[in-house]
């Protein structure tokens, strides 16, 4: 069999393509498959860092309009956010902090987000976690509340109180 | 079992070719993002506190209860360039941490299931990989391994913001899941871009494994998560697998009708992988991942009944460059290599 395309070399590439429901079939020799070759090409794997950079400095033109010299820097790793904007990436723990107002917009743009809701840390977390509980549980004692369910959420309320007392407030 | 064993052990855990949907799912992968508290990041940290930070992490691991594995540690600059690039094809490490050795340390699991870069992009990067689509396991083991370090570290997290990271892309749960999937018929008939394509929209990222740019060689693919806050892990995970499905799905739709409209086509493009394979002198990097990719749908599609699918895994890693040149025992040529690729693979063929 040759070639569908140049019709000089054989095929050994065979191809079906499904175009709107309608199967095509094509014959192709190596060199004429590999300029038919479908461009695989997503483009999610752009550069992060100039993808952040650009954001950051759309961020950092709105806030210039306002607030024309202000070049603080974080007190733990002494990096600017002119700095950060630079390399796309923060220097330390406090960075986000010290950042917070500047960060936040962005974060939200990246993730649709600025609240972490997943894990707590095991050893450290364990007023975090308490907290989340009794937010959970306060939750729950709306809905029993709701649905007339008192002696629960009775239950409920007592539960919370002596998590309260736990955390000391 | 030491870092030298680790390396001459080519069988990895996740080569395996066994777990959910494996015909289709080669391996998943989950990253865990942590830093620790007291230092900046690592591209702002000074030689000394790098070695501080390696020094704390390798008191942590030592106090690793014996029923969770056994680890091995190495700073880099004590793992030979060459090893280094063995870890990386390996998957067990990133390439930008095998190219910059200094200040950076690898702890890896004995069965090559997990391992911690330290002081890559963050002080702590935690991964765990599992052969087929098993990412709930994975995510199970990488967060115990998360929770015995924290036991004696003090790790940098908020509130409000969660697991503190380098890059504001990873913060909050610090989690990058992904799976690698082989869709060898998708990309026949035309469909991949189409169907990875609406990837992005369900905040997904796609990237073509082994192959520079858009090529994505050896039709493998890898799909990972792209929020890391504002949702729980559980979630994440739940919705990367719940694609991931359905890429399975479509990649087995597309290989049906492939065996229905065009059997002989397929077989005779499997069994020409086959006689290329098991008869080639020289054979590139590129053109052996090519017919390796073949030669697995023909393994899953039931037209070969050998080898078996690990074969494939363990063939594109110990057929990438530094697995050859360290197993050879010396530096080679592409030329050379093309040479002892082709004389590897048809042992493991024949
Ligand atoms: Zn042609
Ligand atoms: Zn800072």
């Amino acid at each position: 069999m040759y070639c569908d395309e140049c019709k000089q070399r054989p095929a050994t590439v065979h191809v079906t393509k499904i175009i709107n429901g309608q199967k095509h079939e094509s014959h192709l020799c190596p060199q004429c498959a590999q300029k038919d070759q479908e461009m695989v090409s997503f483009n999610p794997s752009f550069a992060i860092p100039n993808f952040l950079a650009a954001l950051f400095n759309l961020n950092s033109q709105i806030e210039e309009k306002i607030l024309p010299a202000q070049s603080a820097v974080c007190s733990k790793c002494g990096l600017s956010f002119e700095q950060i904007t630079q390399t796309g990436r923060l220097g330390c723990n406090e960075c986000y902090s010290e950042f917070a107002d500047k960060l936040e917009p962005l974060l939200r743009r990246v993730h649709g987000s600025g609240q972490h809701v997943g894990k707590v840390p095991l050893r450290r977390g364990g007023s975090i976690r308490q907290r989340k509980e009794i937010e959970q549980l306060r939750a729950l004692m709306q809905q029993l509340i709701t649905r007339e369910e008192f002696e629960q959420a009775a239950q409920i309320r007592d539960q919370i109180r002596s998590l309260e007392q736990g955390l000391g407030g | 079992m030491g870092m030298e064993e680790i390396l001459r052990t080519t069988a990895s855990r996740w080569m395996e070719g066994t777990g959910n949907f494996s015909d289709v799912v080669i391996s998943c992968r989950i990253r865990l993002a942590r830093n620790l508290e007291g230092y900046p990041f690592p591209n702002a940290l000074s030689e000394t506190q790098a070695k501080q930070v390696i020094k704390e992490v390798e008191d942590a691991i030592t106090k690793v209860p014996k029923e969770m594995g056994a680890f091995q540690f190495a700073t880099l600059d004590d793992v030979s360039p060459l090893e280094r690039f063995v870890l990386v094809e390996k998957h067990l490490i990133s390439p930008q941490h095998a190219e910059n050795p200094i200040g950076r340390a690898v702890v890896i699991k004995e069965d090559q299931s997990a391992s911690i870069m330290v002081n890559e992009e963050d002080h702590l990067r935690i991964q765990c990989l599992l052969p087929g689509l098993n990412l709930e396991n994975a995510w199970q083991e990488a967060s115990q391994i998360d929770d015995m370090l924290e036991g004696s570290l003090d790790i940098a997290y908020g509130e409000k913001s969660g697991y503190l990271t380098a890059c504001p892309t990873n913060v909050g749960t610090g989690l990058r899941a992904s799976a690698m999937v082989h869709l060898p018929a998708l990309v026949l008939t035309n469909q991949a871009s189409r169907v990875l394509g609406l990837l992005p929209q369900l905040g997904l990222a796609v990237r073509g494994l082994y192959g520079e740019g858009s090529e994505a060689m050896g039709n493998l693919f890898q799909v990972s998560n792209q929020v890391t806050l504002g949702k729980t892990e559980e979630d994440i995970l739940a919705n990367l697998s719940a694609v991931t499905r359905q890429i399975v799905d479509k990649e087995k739709e597309a290989r049906q009708v492939l065996l229905e409209d065009a059997r002989e086509q397929v077989e005779d493009r499997v069994w020409r992988a086959y006689g290329l394979l098991s008869n080639a002198r020289l054979i590139s990097g590129q053109e052996a991942l090519a017919l390796l990719s073949d030669l697995r749908l023909g393994m899953d599609l039931g037209i070969l009944s050998h080898p078996s699918p690990e074969v494939f895994s363990e063939l594109i890693v110990i057929t990438s460059p530094a697995h050859l040149q360290f197993f050879t025992g010396r530096e080679m040529s592409a030329a050379a290599r093309d040479m002892e690729r082709a004389k590897l693979i048809r042992s493991r063929l024949s």
